[in-house]
């Protein structure tokens, strides 16, 4: 069987039902269990204090966030190269947790910076980047719901996903990029791996991060199936109008 | 077993509300309408069998 076919939308209902219940239970579950593990169970940070316990839910969101686009940029990739609808409704699907993720990146962000640097904001590279990627999620979901025609739409929200995962791209590599401003490096550099948490912080961390992943993905996949059958149903009404 | 959050009981707790209040927004939001658009598909396609079966 071809990996495209899993994108046929009746396969896609069909696979996504049976795998749902799994995805929401290990979303609920390690978020939950990654929470309160960090909250209630690990201690102050010698310099940040109890603030640290912030990292269980600022590190999270900020990495789906920026993963949430990149899904985004590669259902839409797919679309218009492939035309499967299914592609195009994943990354409409995706978008609104994406925000949510960037929202509560950006407010916890804000929270923490105001103790630690004396600051809510600052138009450091890494946070200046965060906040026109939040912009380009806001026009994104925008795009979709102003154009009536659902190809033409996917067509420009495509386009659109396209340009904004640049400030995805520099969003995660600010830092490394420009070497200035008031953001931290990295906590959990993927490609050399030297963690600048602790493993008291980091296990909990961990567990957090896989939470908030699963929970993207089931609610992604909630809003696909449920774009999925908004497409249906609007097939059907049109036919009910014109009998 | 509540922590002693010391001076930053207010950040702290400020960043855990703002961010289950969103988790929660965004969960009821998604599953409300699921349910909503699944309801009216199957009354739509109730309602299309039906008049395949009366015509």
């Amino acid at each position: 069987m071809s990996i495209w076919e899993y994108a046929n939308p009746r396969a896609f209902m069909g696979w996504t039902g049976k795998a749902l219940p799994l995805i929401w239970g290990l979303g609920i579950g390690l978020t939950v269990l990654g929470l309160v593990w960090g909250y209630f169970f690990t201690g102050d940070d010698f310099r940040m204090g109890s603030t640290v316990k912030i990292i269980y839910l600022h590190v999270p969101s900020a990495l789906m966030a920026i993963n949430g686009y990149f899904l985004m940029f590669v259902a839409s990739l797919i679309w218009l190269i492939r035309r499967h609808h299914v592609s195009a409704l994943v990354a409409k699907a995706a978008a609104p947790i994406g925000l949510t993720m960037t929202l509560i990146a950006l407010a916890t962000g804000a929270i923490w910076g105001q103790p630690m640097w004396g600051t809510w904001w600052v138009w450091d590279p890494r946070l200046t980047s965060f906040l026109i990627l939040c912009l380009f999620y806001m026009g994104y979901i925008a795009l979709w719901e102003s154009v009536s025609d659902q190809d033409l739409a996917a067509d420009l929200t495509s386009i659109l996903a396209m340009v904004g995962s640049v400030f995805a791209v520099l969003s995660r590599y600010a830092v490394q990029f420009w070497n200035q401003g008031l953001h931290q490096g990295t906590s959990v550099p993927v490609v050399t791996g030297e963690r600048s948490v602790d493993d008291i912080y980091f296990i909990p961390l961990a567990v957090s991060m896989a939470g908030f992943f699963f929970l993207f993905l089931a609610l992604t996949l909630v809003r696909a199936r449920a774009e999925v059958r908004a497409r249906r149903l609007g097939v059907l009404i049109r036919r009910e109008q014109m009998a | 077993m509540m922590p002693e959050l010391g001076k930053y009981a207010v950040e702290v707790t400020a960043a855990y509300a703002v961010s289950l209040l969103l988790l929660a927004v965004i969960i009821l939001w998604t599953v409300m309408r699921a349910r909503r658009v699944k309801a009216e598909l199957d009354a739509a396609e109730a309602r299309a069998g039906k008049e395949a079966m009366d015509a």
